[in-house]
């Protein structure tokens, strides 16, 4: 074990151009894959803001007690889609309205008799803000005997999922073709690796060495120079969103955990990239 | 030690290699295999140290039907061989005292006994004091002895040499080649490819003969010639 770490350091120091040519590559590989991993998660952010808004309003039929109303209230706040469920009382409305619509303020102040009615106001759960079940909570609550209307915006809510869906497959597709184009890039940079060591690992298996002793200080140095890599390309992101928080949009960067994936999957291919390309070497020779 | 049955080697696209070849080397002998480039000197030696798989008959080394031998277990076999090229192989960054150690520890040797042997076997060839050196910083035939050390540090039975001595000028091949002599005398077996007759001449040893692949003559049936040399 001491043998391999020290194998796969001395590496970096007899090719130090070669090793920090492929640190460099693997970075900026990275580094594309990093800055649409921005991309992807500020629209994430954006949409999120977006459905934040879904909203389900279910007005009441006027007289209706406000004991079945509590009551009801409890009922919807127990839907399992439901984050909150608010009573607003014909009286609150109005205060709202004459606060909010403040060029009808005449209007709404000269009104013998209060022409709004009561509503429960719902907010769903993030995870429930589509079209499918705001529609389902909507029936459920025309189910309700006192409920005269339930109102929600059904267009927005379904272009918000259309948006959601055109994002995510976009986010697939090209996330995936990036992360595809890493992986061959960083795959020849080690392959290269491999290649300039081919005499020594004739040497090696001249000299009895066995497969697994001499592919794992390649698997540990792709590992290292996929680490490092994957850190670099996290800098150099962090550099792209100092700049554009700065000179741009106000931007979101990735959270601790998005940035270790992108460090770990660094690492991971440059794992597999080694055991590929050294196992491949080893066969053919 | 080595034993060749009925072997046959065929190549892809090179047509036939060896055909029919049988001997029997027997522990610590010396033997010269000879013959023109192309005659299947380095081939077979390729098939003692399963460099090259054998097309049909077999080859036993040390104990191991090498016809048969798992991938897995070639390198047990190379670990109870020497081998030395005409090219040398050494690493190019390493020193000669970290190319012969190189050997013992892909073995997983304990490192407390690495340095007493490496020092030991550079001493044996003479390269004690060159132990620091890169192979760039030695002649062709200090290079050849770093290789001979490396051979030799794991103790082999048999040493197999391809054309030791094609690369060195004159002075140098006798060195190596009394130094390969030196080696056979403390018992462990050599089996030399060489077309340098000269050299063949000069030792009272045992010579294989190999023709377009076949082999066509071998001494042992023959009275030991009478050149001895003195060591």
């Amino acid at each position: 074990m001491n043998l391999t770490i020290r194998e796969a350091l001395l590496t970096f120091r007899r090719a130090p151009l070669l090793s920090a040519l492929s640190v460099t590559t693997i970075a900026f590989s990275l580094f594309v894959v990093g800055l649409f991993g921005l991309v992807a998660v500020n629209l994430q952010d954006a949409l999120r803001g977006v459905a934040e808004r879904v909203e389900i309003v279910a007005y009441l039929l006027p007289g209706t007690p406000i004991e079945t109303i509590t009551l009801a209230e409890k009922d919807i706040e127990a839907f399992p889609e439901v984050q909150s469920a608010t009573y607003v009382s014909e009286d609150s409305a109005l205060a709202r309205a004459r606060g909010e619509l403040v060029e009808f303020r005449d209007v709404l102040q000269e009104l013998e008799r209060n022409p709004l009615p009561a509503s429960i106001e719902l907010k769903l759960k993030p995870r429930f803000r589509d079209a499918q079940h705001v529609n389902d909570v909507a029936d459920r609550l025309r189910g309700f005997g006192f409920v005269d209307d339930v109102r929600f915006g059904r267009d927005w809510v379904e272009k918000l999922d259309r948006l959601r869906q055109v994002a995510a497959a976009v986010g697939l597709v090209v996330g995936a073709a990036f992360a595809v184009v890493a992986i061959i890039i960083i795959g020849t940079t080690i392959r290269m690796a491999v290649l300039q060591r081919s005499r020594e690992i004739a040497i090696m298996r001249l000299v009895g060495a066995t497969d697994g002793f001499i592919r794992r200080p390649f698997l540990l140095q792709g590992a290292i120079k996929g680490m490092l890599g994957g850190l670099v390309a996290m800098a150099l992101s962090y550099g792209a969103y100092v700049l554009i928080n700065r000179w741009l949009i106000q931007a979101a960067f990735f959270s601790r955990e998005q940035g270790i994936a992108i460090v770990g999957f660094g690492t991971l291919i440059g794992l597999f990239g080694s055991a590929a390309s050294v196992g491949r070497h080893l066969r053919r020779v | 030690m080595i034993k060749f049955t009925n072997v046959f080697k065929a190549f892809p696209k090179g047509g036939l290699a060896l055909k029919d070849v049988s001997f029997h080397i027997a522990k610590g002998e010396f033997v010269f295999l000879t013959g023109h480039s192309g005659a299947g000197k380095s081939t077979v030696l390729k098939l003692v140290f399963a460099e090259e798989p054998v097309t049909s008959g077999e080859v036993r080394v040390s104990g191991f039907n090498v016809a048969e031998l798992r991938r897995k277990d070639v390198p047990m076999l190379r670990r109870r061989l020497g081998i030395v090229f005409q090219d040398f192989r050494l690493l190019e960054d390493r020193t000669a005292e970290e190319n012969v150690a190189f050997a013992l520890e892909v073995t997983g040797a304990r490192r407390s006994t690495i340095a007493a042997r490496v020092m030991r076997v550079l001493t044996q060839v003479g390269l004690a004091a060159k132990a620091q050196a890169y192979p760039r910083e030695l002649s062709g035939g200090e290079q050849q002895r770093v290789a001979i050390a490396r051979a030799l540090v794991n103790e082999p039975t048999v040493l197999l040499a391809d054309e030791p001595t094609g690369n060195l000028d004159e002075r140098a091949t006798r060195g190596v080649f009394q130094l390969l002599r030196d080696i056979n005398a403390s018992g462990t077996a050599v089996l030399m490819a060489t077309h340098d007759l000269d050299l063949v001449r000069q030792a009272p040893y045992r010579v294989i003969e190999l023709q377009e692949g076949a082999l066509v003559y071998d001494s042992v049936a023959d009275e030991p010639r009478d050149q001895a040399a003195s060591p």
